[in-house]
């Protein structure tokens, strides 16, 4: 159990539309993650399915029973948000405690329920702390406790993550990876940092002004994206965009833009496809990134793998892998 | 003092300086009621401002007012109203600052423009007409008047500066609370109020300080010897022909005691509000 249906969800704050008519399903078990550039709708639709904000048109089921005017308590959903949100005046245990108190579940169950999950999140030695004497990776644990207790339906979380450093920010990834994987609950996630998304997803939902751009596996989108905004959003470091302006033979056949992903660009000093004078080069030992100044292609990032010798103001040569070429056409929709 | 290493040895000299000449200039009439109070009659007009001297030294303001057996009841008049319009204040603002501040409702930004006004307009222009509407529901001679009075008096302002710091509150913290099950009220009173308690003790500063001292509406409405304020009661030792200084100055004295402790109370609260851990 832990299915979610989104029927033509729209949001509208006065004349300002934030959703513009959202579907998706979500199957049991699933790691669905929204992601997208701020303020592109993906916390609100988060909020339409916790019940915290209103959608002024469609329908939200839970299991296959609507919920649209179910309050958030009553859906069979948790929380975990970016700012921990834990009850200052409770201790981490009353803060996990207190949804089960006000749903009136019998004491002793409470009980196994926290001792569970704190022993899940190496919580024991904290139980009767405060929030203000954590630190934010275990505030942040806290709050999935608080979420796990409810053993709900869905679990929901609203960038859980953005406000760690980046080494906890890794550690907390594993974490939430390996719960999903030991309580099979359905889990959708919003985060704008598209790394996040790729590693931990099932599903990954691209939004994009309100509205969604593509639905898939992180590799789907990844290898086949549906068009220029995914191509270009999802992949890190950046997809090459380029105009066919100068590419004469493929504006012919309709393309207007094709993309090339940094990892797919050979180089040589030699001969190759497009000149170039190396702008600037990253050395990060696994990878070395180069940014090229081409005629052809204006600035390019080349992706090579290793530790590679090159330096600012090298000529040197790029071939893009035409197996891997994605190309856009006049509405920016990829072609087949 | 975090910024010690940007400011020179003179410029912190000169800016103690400037607080130590403004506490000075602030404190003076106190000073000066305070010490008059302890001297006998001559003494305060001969040398007011020489302190105490043993050849001076007198509690004949003090039998006085004490003496005046009324006078207590005057001081636990003054304390009932002053406590009762706090609390009703605090309560009522903070009620009306959550509603504007975390429920969009047609009117919103209006209502709130509404309250702010009662800020900009003196109550005392109403006079006549709340005193027409206390004679006709009979609660002339009340303290429940002048309860009502400094009530409506209070609020504005309480509202003014709640519903700011009200939206500071984490929505995230909110949202919690309503997916935990928390009713509304108990978001309010359990997860909100508690965070905002130091702009609650602000709130409690600036009304009670103008209630405790005022003497106009005691006068008009509730000017019964059972309901007298402290402030009104000392006025008996103001005549037209003959002043009994030694017993006005000891009076005002004392009403200073009650009302520093409610300050002291309220601004330890302003710092354990401060103290305690937020959200983050």
């Amino acid at each position: 159990m832990g299915s979610l249906q989104l029927k033509s969800i729209r949001k509208a704050f006065g004349d300002h539309e934030v959703l513009k008519g959202i579907d998706l399903e979500v199957k049991d078990g699933e790691f669905v993650i929204f992601v997208g550039p701020s303020g592109c709708g993906k916390s609100t639709l988060l909020r339409v399915i916790a019940g915290l904000e209103d959608a002024t048109s469609g329908s939200v089921q839970i299991d296959g029973a609507e919920v649209i005017n179910t309050p958030p308590a009553k859906r069979g959903i948790a929380m975990v948000f970016q700012s921990y949100a834990l009850y200052p005046h409770l201790t981490v245990k009353d803060n996990m405690a207190l949804g089960l108190k006000q749903a009136g579940t019998d004491k002793g169950e409470i009980e196994t329920r926290v001792t569970k999950a704190s022993a899940m999140l190496s919580l024991d030695p904290y139980l009767a702390r405060r929030p203000a004497e954590l630190s934010g990776g275990q505030r942040q644990r806290v709050a999935i406790g608080r979420a796990i207790v409810r053993e709900p339906k869905l679990f929901l979380f609203d960038e859980p993550l953005s406000n760690l450093d980046a080494a906890l920010r890794v550690q907390t990834r594993l974490e939430i990876a390996g719960l999903h994987r030991r309580l099979k609950a359905t889990m959708i996630y919003v985060t704008h940092d598209q790394v996040e998304a790729m590693t931990l997803a099932d599903k990954i939902v691209v939004m994009n002004a309100g509205a969604v751009e593509q639905v898939g596996s992180p590799m789907e989108l990844y290898n086949k994206p549906a068009n220029l905004f995914v191509a270009g959003f999802i992949g890190s470091p950046q997809m090459n965009l380029i105009s066919v302006e100068r590419l004469p033979e493929l504006a012919r056949a309709g393309i207007k833009t094709i993309g090339i992903r940094p990892e797919h660009i050979a180089l040589s000093r030699e001969s190759g496809e497009w000149r170039g004078k190396v702008i600037h080069v990253e050395h990060l030992g696994a990878d070395t990134i180069l940014y090229l100044e081409t005629e052809v292609t204006g600035l390019l990032t080349v992706r090579l793998f290793g530790e590679h010798r090159y330096d600012a103001d090298d000529i040197v040569f790029a071939t893009p892998d035409k197996a891997f070429m994605h190309r856009f056409d006049a509405s920016d929709r990829a072609m087949a | 003092m975090s910024n010690r290493a940007r400011m020179s040895p003179v410029r912190t000299g000169l800016v103690h300086l400037a607080l130590a000449a403004y506490t000075v200039i602030a404190l003076f009439p106190v000073f000066l009621t305070v010490i008059n109070s302890f001297k006998d009659r001559n003494a305060i007009f001969r040398s007011p401002l020489q302190v105490p001297l043993p050849s001076t030294f007198s509690l004949i303001g003090y039998k006085t007012v004490l003496g005046q057996a009324d006078f207590l009841h005057y001081f636990q008049n003054s304390f009932v109203v002053t406590i009762a319009s706090i609390v009703l204040v605090l309560l009522f603002g903070a009620m009306a600052a959550f509603a504007l501040s975390e429920y969009r409702f047609r009117g919103n930004a209006l209502m709130g423009l509404y309250m702010a006004i009662g800020i900009m307009i003196p109550i005392r222009l109403g006079t006549v007409a709340i005193l027409q509407g206390m004679v006709e529901t009979g609660l002339v001679n009340t303290l429940t008047a002048l309860v009502l009075v400094y009530t409506a008096q209070g609020i504005p302002l309480a509202i003014f500066i709640l519903s700011e710091f009200m939206r500071g509150v984490s929505d995230d913290l909110k949202n919690a609370g309503r997916i935990d099950g928390l009713s509304e009220y108990a978001i309010f009173f359990r997860l909100v109020l508690p965070l905002v308690r130091p702009a609650m003790a602000t709130v409690a500063v600036f009304t009670m300080i103008p209630i405790w001292n005022d003497l106009w509406f005691p006068l008009i409405l509730a000017p019964s010897e059972a309901t007298k304020t402290v402030t009104l009661g000392s006025q008996i030792f103001i005549g037209q022909f003959v002043t009994n200084w030694n017993a006005v100055l000891a009076a005002l004295s004392l009403a200073i005691l009650p009302i520093l402790v409610l300050y002291v109370i309220f601004a330890r609260q302003l710092i354990r509000g401060i103290t305690a851990g937020a959200v983050k």
